[in-house]
C-alpha cells in the first residue's frame, strides 16, 4: 500500500444515554464506534460496508470533523486532528471533504447553484481570489457534467442525480486530498447510480483524490473500492483488498452478508447458497460480550462469549500467503466461497 | 400533499445533462432549461426561482390574500394620512352634538362627547396600526433571537430559554394586563408595546426554537460547517432563511391578535388612555350609550373586526403560500 | 409462465388459467399547480394465482400509482383515473361503488408496504392491530381475534409470539414490524397481494428473511403476488414474470429466465448493464445516458427514445406499441414496446 494520508487509531464514540431534564444524569451510553482502526493510502479507495446501526456514518462524520471522537486518533499526515480547533481545523478541513447521502436535504434551498458551489471560496477566500469564482464554478460545474449556465438555478429545478452532482462540485471546490463519500448513492435512481458511480471514478484519477467509501450496498463498494472493510456493531470485523473479502471471505458475518445480497441472474436461484442470519442486530447501547456477532452467528462457542476476538490475520492463515491471509475478527476464521 | 409522491419525482426533474463520460452528446441531445425559459412549459424548466417567488406567485392568485392586503393598505393609507379621507379633527367636539346619529357632512353620527365618530374611527387606526406593527415587530425579533440561539446552540441556554418560556406561558394576558398597565401613567402606545413584547416573545421564541432545531439537522447545514464556516454563517446564511417561515406566519396572525388586544386593555381602561384617539377607547366610551346610540359602537368595533380578519386572513394565505404541506 | 425452465420448479401456474387481476389500458395522471403529470399512460397486465408479477421501475416510472389504483387508495383529487379496466376475478373494479371496493380491500386483495412503521399504528398494540381484521371482517370476539393474531405471529416467525402480542410497533425491529405488516396482509387469505418495495427498507441481511418469508407463503396459499420493485437482484430471486415500466408504461414483459438471457428493450438492457455486480469487478459501469423523463412533458414518440442507444427517426414520432415477442424455444408470452426489439434482442 502506498504511503497513508490518513491513519485511524482506536476510534470510539460513545452517545452519552442520559435521564432527567434539568439535572442530567448519564445512565448509559450508545457505543456507535467502539474502536476502528486503519489506514487509507494516498489515492486509494477505502470502501467501508456495513447494515443501518452499525456505525459506518459516524466514523464519516468522525474522519471530516463534524463529531469528535470519545477516544482514539485520526492521524492526516501524520498530525492527529481530532483534537484541532479554530486556524487549525480549518485548514485541515480544506483537504478532507464530505459528498452527503441524501441530495435533497444536502443543498440549502435557498442559495442557488452557484452560492452553493462558491461557499468554499467565501469560507477560505486564500483558494480563489474574489474575481475568478464565477469562473471557477462554472468549470466545476462542468467537471462534474453539469451545464455552466446553470449556476443562477435553485437545487429544486434539479433531479436527484444532478443535485448529487452539484453537491460533488462543492466537495471538489477546495482540490482537498480525502473525499469521504456517505452512501453518495444509495438515495439515486438505478440507472443514474452508475453515471454518479462512474463520475466519482472519473474525478479520482483527475484530482489524485483518496476516497472512503461508505455504503451497505456491496456490489458498489466492490467495483469502487482498493480495499474493503467490513462493519459490524461499532467495530471492523474484516478488511482486506476487494480480492481478499469478496473471494475468500473468513468472518461469518461478511460471509452471511455477502450470501444475502440478490443477484441479478434468476439461474442463480438453484445453487446459490444462502447464509439466513436468525435474529436482529443487537442494541449498540448493550452490545453483547466477547465477539459482538456470537448472538446471530452460527458458529460461536463459549470462547466467543467470553474472548474479544482481535482484528488480525487468523492463525489459521498466519502461515498461507494466499487470498485468505487478511485480517479477521474471528476465533474460528474459515474460508468460504459465498459469490457465484 | 397536493402533488403525489410519484410524479414528483420526475416532475423535479428539468432536462439537462447526462452522463459525465459523454457530456458532449447527451448536452447535444436534450434541451437546455436556460434556453428555453418560459416556453418550456411549466414544472420542465421555467426561468430559475426561489422558493420566496415561488411563494409569492402562489399568493398573486389568492383571492383571500388579494382582499386582505388591500384592506391592510388601505388601513396604513389612513394611518399615515388620516386626513387625506377624514377632513375634521377628532379632538373637536362639542356636546350639543352628544349622540346624535348621522347627518350630513358626518354620515357616521356623534359620539357621548360630541365628537364625530367618522373623524374618530379614521383617526383609530392609527393607534392600532401602530400598537400591531410595533409590537409585531418587537416580538419577533425578540423571540427569533433568543429561540434562535436557544435552538442553535442548545444545552445549558436552552433549558432555561425553555423553563422561562414555561412561565410566561402561565401568566393571562388580560389579567397582566391589569396589573402591569394600571401602575404605568404614560400617556403615549410604548407601555401598551412593551407590555405586548413581555409577554409575546415566548410564542414566537418556541416557534423559532423548533424551526431552527429542524434546519439545522439538514445535511446542507453539516455541510457548511464540514467547509469550515463560522456559526454566524451557519445562522445567518443557512439555517435563518429556512427556518423564518414559520416565524412570519405566526407574527402575521398575532398582528391581528395584538390590535384586539390593544382594544381589549384600552377598553379596561390600562391601555391608551385619552386624548389618544383608538377603537378601544371609543368603544369602551360607547358602551355606556348601547341602547340609545347603537352606532356609536358599531363603527369602531366593526373597523376593529375587519382589521383583526383582514390580518388573521393575509396570515393564512401566508401559510398556505410559504408552506404548502400544512394545508 | 416460465414452466419451460427446469429451475423454476416452484412455479405451478397453468398457463390456461383466467387471469387473477388484468389490467387493461390504465390511464391516471395528476393535476398539480405546475401542470398535468401524466402518471400512467396505459398498462397493461395480469397476474394469475399463485403467481409472482414483478413490476420494476425507477421514481415517476407509474409502478406505485398503478398499484394504487389497483387498490383503491388513490389520492382522488389530485389523482384522477382518465380511462381503462381493472378486473379483478372477471369483475371491473373501477366500475363498484366505494362501499363495495372496501369489502374487496383485505378480504380480496391487501397491499403491504414499503415503510412498516408508518402503516402501523402506533398507539395500538399489534394484536389489536392484527385481530381487528378479524372483528372487522370475520365478526369474530376480542378473544377469538386475540387467539388468531398470536396465531399469524407465529406464522410469519415471530419468536414467543404470545408474549410479544400485547407489544407496540415501536418495540419491534424493522424487519419484525415488516412480518406484522405481511401478516396482516395474509390474515384473511386474500387472493391477492401486492407488495410495494417491502424490503427496500430493510437490512441485506434480514431482506433476505423477510422476501423468503413472503414467497413461501405466497405459495403456501397459492395467491397472486405483485411484487414492485426497483431492485433487479430482488426481482431475480422470486419473480416468475417480470414487467418493466418507464414513463407511466410497459416497456416490456417476460418471463423472468428470458428477460435476463437477452433483454427486449434497450431500456431493460441498460439497467441490467448499469448495475454493478458482486460477482464482477469491471473499470466503468455502463451508465444510461440522461434523465429519468418530467412526466408532465413526456417525449414524443417513445419516451425512452432522448436516452436510447439505438433510438431512429420513428421512435422520436412513433409510440410503439407493446408488440409480441416471438422466437425460438419461447414458450410463453413475452412483450416488447420498442420498435427494434428483433435488434435489441440480438444484442
Amino acid at each position: 500500500m502506498a504511503e497513508p494520508i490518513l491513519e485511524v487509531r482506536g476510534l470510539v464514540k460513545h452517545y452519552p444515554l442520559t435521564q432527567g431534564i434539568l439535572i442530567k444524569r448519564q445512565i448509559g451510553a450508545v457505543k456507535a464506534v467502539d474502536g476502528v482502526d486503519f489506514d487509507l493510502g494516498t489515492g486509494e479507495t477505502l470502501g467501508i460496508v456495513g447494515e443501518s446501526g452499525c456505525g459506518k456514518s459516524t466514523v464519516a462524520k468522525m474522519l471530516v470533523n463534524l463529531e469528535r471522537p470519545t477516544a482514539g486518533v485520526i492521524r492526516y499526515k501524520g498530525e492527529d486532528i481530532t483534537r484541532l480547533s479554530g486556524r487549525a481545523l480549518k485548514a485541515v478541513r480544506r483537504n478532507i471533504q464530505m459528498v452527503f447521502q441524501d441530495p435533497y436535504t444536502s443543498l440549502n434551498p435557498r442559495m442557488t447553484v452557484g452560492d452553493i458551489i462558491g461557499e468554499p471560496y467565501e469560507i477560505h477566500p486564500e483558494v480563489a481570489p474574489k474575481g475568478s469564482r464565477r469562473q471557477k464554478v462554472q468549470e466545476l460545474l462542468d467537471v462534474v457534467g453539469l451545464n455552466p449556465e446553470y449556476i443562477n438555478r435553485y437545487p429544486h429545478q434539479f433531479s436527484g442525480g444532478q443535485r448529487q452532482r452539484i453537491g460533488i462540485a462543492r466537495g471538489l471546490a477546495l482540490r482537498p486530498e480525502i473525499i469521504v463519500a456517505d452512501e453518495p448513492v444509495s438515495a439515486l435512481d438505478v440507472s443514474v447510480q452508475a453515471q454518479v458511480v462512474n463520475l466519482l471514478d472519473k474525478l479520482q484519477t483527475e484530482f489524485e483524490l483518496s476516497y472512503v467509501f461508505i455504503a451497505h450496498d456491496l456490489s458498489i463498494v466492490r467495483h469502487i473500492s482498493d480495499r474493503v472493510g467490513v462493519m459490524y456493531l461499532g467495530r471492523i470485523v474484516e478488511t482486506g483488498s476487494d480480492a481478499e473479502i469478496y473471494e475468500h471471505p473468513t468472518h461469518p458475518y461478511t460471509q452471511a452478508l455477502l450470501s444475502a445480497v440478490p443477484v441479478p441472474d434468476p439461474t442463480a436461484r438453484a445453487h446459490r447458497e444462502r447464509i439466513i442470519l436468525s435474529g436482529d442486530v443487537p442494541s449498540p447501547a448493550n452490545p453483547p460480550s466477547g465477539c459482538r456477532f456470537r448472538t446471530r452467528c452460527w458458529k460461536a462457542q463459549e470462547r466467543c462469549a467470553l474472548e474479544v476476538p482481535a482484528l488480525a490475520v487468523p492463525a489459521e492463515f498466519r502461515l498461507t500467503s494466499g487470498p485468505a491471509a487478511h485480517d479477521s475478527a474471528c476465533h474460528f476464521a474459515e474460508e468460504k466461497h459465498v459469490v457465484p | 400533499m397536493p402533488e403525489p409522491h410519484e410524479p414528483a419525482e420526475g416532475a423535479i426533474a428539468g432536462t439537462g445533462a447526462g452522463g459525465a463520460m459523454d457530456l458532449a452528446a447527451s448536452e447535444a441531445t436534450t434541451l437546455t432549461p436556460g434556453q428555453q425559459g418560459g416556453a418550456g412549459g411549466p414544472g420542465a424548466g421555467g426561468p430559475a426561482r426561489s422558493l420566496w417567488s415561488d411563494a409569492w406567485r402562489d399568493l398573486r392568485r389568492n383571492p383571500v390574500f388579494i382582499i386582505s392586503g388591500l384592506i391592510i393598505l388601505f388601513l396604513l393609507f389612513i394611518s399615515l394620512w388620516p386626513s387625506a379621507i377624514a377632513s375634521g379633527d377628532p379632538l373637536d367636539c362639542d356636546l350639543a352634538n352628544a349622540q346624535k346619529s348621522s347627518s350630513p357632512g358626518h354620515p357616521f353620527g356623534f359620539d357621548g362627547q360630541g365628537c364625530d365618530v367618522y373623524t374618530r374611527t379614521v383617526y383609530g387606526a392609527r393607534a392600532s396600526v401602530t400598537v400591531g406593527v410595533c409590537a409585531t415587530v418587537g416580538v419577533a425579533l425578540l423571540g427569533s433571537v433568543l429561540g434562535g440561539l436557544a435552538g442553535f446552540f442548545g444545552g445549558v441556554w436552552d433549558a432555561i430559554l425553555s423553563r422561562i418560556t414555561d412561565i410566561f406561558f402561565a401568566i393571562p394576558v388580560v389579567l397582566g394586563g391589569l396589573v402591569l398597565l394600571s401602575v404605568v401613567t404614560s400617556n403615549t402606545v410604548w407601555p401598551v408595546i412593551g407590555f405586548m413584547v413581555l409577554l409575546g416573545w415566548p410564542q414566537i421564541s418556541r416557534i423559532a426554537r423548533g424551526s431552527v432545531i429542524t434546519a439545522k439537522q439538514n445535511d446542507y447545514v453539516q455541510a457548511a460547517r464540514a467547509l469550515g464556516a463560522s456559526n454566524s454563517r451557519m445562522l445567518l446564511r443557512h439555517i435563518a432563511p429556512n427556518a423564518v417561515a414559520p416565524v412570519i406566519v405566526v407574527a402575521t396572525i398575532a398582528l391581528g391578535t395584538y390590535i384586539a388586544l390593544e382594544a381589549t386593555l384600552s377598553y379596561l381602561g390600562v391601555g391608551l388612555k385619552p386624548p389618544t384617539v383608538s377603537w378601544g377607547i371609543d368603544i369602551s366610551a360607547a358602551s355606556q350609550y348601547i341602547r340609545n346610540a347603537p352606532h356609536m359602537l358599531l363603527w369602531p368595533a366593526g373597523a376593529l373586526a375587519i382589521t383583526v380578519l383582514a390580518f388573521i386572513m393575509l396570515g393564512d394565505a401566508v401559510r398556505d403560500a410559504l408552506d404548502p404541506k400544512l394545508r | 409462465m416460465a414452466t419451460e425452465d427446469p429451475v423454476a420448479t416452484e412455479a405451478p401456474t397453468a398457463t390456461e388459467a383466467p387471469p387473477l387481476l388484468e389490467v387493461r389500458d390504465l390511464h391516471v395522471e395528476f393535476r398539480t399547480r405546475d401542470g398535468v403529470a401524466k402518471a400512467v399512460n396505459g398498462v397493461e397486465y395480469g397476474v394469475r394465482s399463485g403467481e409472482t408479477l414483478a413490476v420494476l421501475g425507477e421514481s415517476g416510472s407509474g409502478k406505485s400509482v398503478t398499484a394504487q389504483a389497483i387498490m383503491g387508495i388513490l389520492d382522488i383529487p389530485p389523482g384522477r383515473i382518465t380511462s381503462g379496466e381493472i378486473l379483478f376475478h372477471g369483475q371491473d373494479l373501477l366500475k363498484l361503488k366505494e362501499e363495495e371496493r372496501r369489502k374487496i380491500r383485505g378480504s380480496g386483495m391487501a397491499m403491504i408496504f414499503q415503510d412498516a412503521l408508518s402503516s402501523l399504528n402506533p398507539v395500538l398494540s399489534v394484536g389489536d392491530q392484527l385481530g381487528e381484521m378479524f372483528t372487522v371482517h370475520r365478526g369474530m370476539s376480542r378473544k377469538d381475534a386475540r387467539a388468531k393474531a398470536v396465531e399469524l405471529m407465529d406464522r410469519v416467525r415471530i419468536p414467543a409470539a404470545k408474549e410479544r402480542v400485547t407489544q407496540y410497533p415501536h418495540q419491534f425491529s424493522g424487519g419484525m414490524r415488516q412480518r406484522i405488516m405481511i401478516a396482516m396482509a395474509m390474515a384473511l387469505e386474500p387472493s391477492l397481494i401486492i407488495a410495494d418495495e417491502p424490503t427496500t427498507a430493510l437490512d441485506v441481511t434480514v431482506q433476505a428473511q423477510v422476501m423468503d418469508l413472503l414467497a413461501e407463503l405466497q405459495r403456501e396459499l397459492n395467491m397472486g403476488l405483485i411484487l414492485i420493485t426497483h431492485d433487479l437482484g430482488v426481482v431475480a430471486d422470486v419473480a416468475d414474470t417480470i414487467a418493466v415500466m418507464y414513463a407511466g408504461r410497459i416497456v416490456e414483459k417476460a418471463p423472468v429466465h428470458e428477460i435476463y438471457k437477452a433483454p427486449a428493450h434497450p431500456y431493460t438492457k441498460g439497467l441490467l448493464e448499469s448495475i454493478p455486480r458482486l460477482d464482477q469487478k469491471g473499470q466503468d459501469l455502463f451508465a444510461i445516458k440522461g434523465l429519468p423523463p418530467n412526466l408532465m412533458n413526456i417525449p414524443p414518440g417513445c419516451a425512452f427514445n432522448p436516452r436510447c442507444p439505438m433510438a431512429q427517426d420513428v421512435c422520436r414520432t412513433d409510440v410503439p406499441p407493446l408488440a409480441t415477442v416471438t422466437y425460438e424455444g419461447l414458450t410463453a408470452e413475452r412483450r416488447s414496446a420498442c420498435h427494434f426489439w428483433k435488434e435489441t434482442l440480438r444484442g
